[in-house]
């Protein structure tokens, strides 16, 4: 049964999940570098939608969309600015397809590429290429809107208000951290937890969290972080499979489902409300916790 | 007279204005350009590096203190060119084939350009056969490669490999960088260096210019 949203869910469910990579299964699937994954919702719809499938069928309770480098800014790398409507439209409704209404669709909204200090793009400039992402992706079907992988303040900030003034969709913000020589995390931009949760809460998103990063277990500490900032706030995690290494000549994401699930107690325990997948996770990762949460029985 | 510690000062905290400044009064006052550069610019780049790589600042002060160096280097640079002043070595870098990702490239190229190296910034998504004509066509003393994807580091290969079949590989040393680029990488694919972040990078120019 569809409901109304995450925050919905949330009420009769503590813990909730979500889909692993999209982007690293296409690489496996063909897609050659450089070549834009956004493209693929128009010219390899199939292969989009199958990913899409395989995710709804482990029962998830929110899948992405393929519009990670969907906003024009990053789309004029491969000469596609004039289609980033096209293709986020495209890319919800093929989410939208494969979720009908067993799961929500979480339009993915990732980072322009910019830096909005160095003055190669202007804060106007920005937050039109994230109006029209987020408008697209409404469109074509999404329940949600997910600002995800940011480091920088200013630009995440500009997304998040793109997607209130453009969208009456719930709005999920993630940034990705890392560990400092000190011990705590922060962005590569210097962006503490605590700081990116105020001014993404401030700015309107109502669920926020972190992903990315090196692997499941360096997501616990800044599910600690935000914690100790803010009590209630639903806490989005999508870890990757560890940092990939190149092995005779083949991308390797270095965790493996077991792993994976060896550390969720611990995220747990620290506060994590909504658990996917980020870069070289797959539908075995997202099972594997699924399974050993009992949320699905095991084989 | 110009207050040359505070121009050091004011490359450290990013402040353009007052660095531009200074240099001006600096050179209106025939102060030696390669002792203002040597003295004081390139030691606030070692520092603002050196904080920077124990994460005592970040990426928006680095690029600040890569800008204020910036405006003072191009008003010293045509003098230096005047007086046939060569630079410390000269670097060509770029993202490889395949890669868009320039944001770690160009804080690499700003800590070099700020270090006092001649930099030639050739993008993003750079085929093999523009490195190779760069390195035919004038004096390259090293080749900076970048690459955030695992499946674009290859690529890095593919122009060492291009280097060679064009006979200029030992003209060049050639480094790499990215985030899943590693030591082990590096050796594997014949590279002359690997630096984890941009404050080492200007290290292992330095170094590798040295050897």
């Amino acid at each position: 049964m569809r409901t109304t949203g995450i925050q919905e869910l949330l009420k009769s469910r503590s813990l909730l999940f979500c889909d692993g990579a999209w982007g690293t299964i296409f690489q496996s699937a063909g897609l050659k570098p450089g070549e834009s994954s956004e493209l693929w919702n128009r010219d390899k719809r199939k292969k989009v939608l199958e990913v899409a499938q395989s995710y709804v069928d482990l029962g998830v309770d929110m899948i992405e969309t393929n519009s990670f480098g969907g906003n024009r800014i990053t789309l004029a790398g491969s000469g596609l600015e004039n289609d980033a409507a096209e293709l986020n439209r495209i890319a919800a409704e093929i989410s939208r397809e494969a979720a009908g209404d067993k799961c929500l669709v979480l339009g993915s909204v990732g980072p322009t590429g910019k830096i909005l200090m160095m003055g190669d793009v202007s804060e106007n400039e920005m937050y039109d290429a994230f109006a029209e992402q987020v408008h697209a992706l409404k469109q074509g079907g999404a329940d949600a809107i997910c600002i995800e992988t940011m480091t920088a303040l200013d630009e995440a900030e500009l997304a998040v208000k793109a997607a209130v003034e453009n969208t009456d969709l719930e709005i999920v913000c993630t940034f990705t951290f890392a560990k400092t020589v000190g011990g705590d995390y922060k962005t590569v931009m210097g962006v503490t937890p605590a700081q990116m949760a105020e001014k993404m809460l401030s700015a309107g998103a109502s669920i926020i969290g972190t992903n990315c990063g090196n692997g499941i277990e360096a997501m616990i500490p800044v599910v600690k972080a935000f914690r100790s900032f803010n009590e209630d706030v639903p806490l989005l995690v999508q870890a990757n499979a560890g940092v990939p290494k190149i092995e005779n000549g083949k991308t390797v994401f270095p965790e493996t489902p077991d792993e994976m699930v060896s550390h969720v107690p611990d995220l747990i325990d620290a506060g994590v409300s909504i658990i996917g997948g980020c870069c070289g996770t797959t539908p075995a990762h997202i099972i594997a916790i699924m399974i050993n949460n009992g949320i699905i029985p095991a084989l | 007279m110009a207050d040359l510690k505070k121009l050091n000062e004011s490359i450290i905290s990013g402040d353009l204005d007052t660095s531009v400044q200074i240099t001006k009064e600096a050179l209106a006052e025939k102060t030696d350009p390669q002792e203002i550069i040597q003295k004081y610019m390139i030691p606030a780049m070692d520092v603002i590096g050196g904080k920077f790589e124990r994460n005592e600042v970040f990426v928006p002060e680095l690029l600040m203190a890569a800008r204020a160096m910036k405006g003072s280097l191009d008003l010293i640079r045509p003098l230096l060119a005047e007086r046939g002043i060569e630079p410390q070595g000269r670097v060509i870098i770029g993202t490889v084939k395949g890669d868009l990702h320039d944001i770690g490239k160009n804080l690499v190229a700003s800590m070099l350009e700020g270090s006092g190296f001649e930099v030639d910034n050739l993008g993003v998504d750079v085929p093999s056969d523009k490195i190779v004509a760069a390195v035919q066509s004038k004096k390259i003393d090293i080749v900076a490669l970048s690459a955030l994807l695992t499946t674009t580091m290859p690529s890095m290969k593919g122009v060492i490999e291009a280097l060679k079949e064009a006979g200029v590989r030992d003209k060049v040393k050639v480094i790499v960088g990215g985030p899943a680029v590693t030591q082990e990488f590096c050796d594997q694919i014949g590279a002359d260096g690997y630096s984890e972040n941009a404050n080492g990078a200007v290290d292992l120019v330095r170094k590798l210019l040295a050897s």
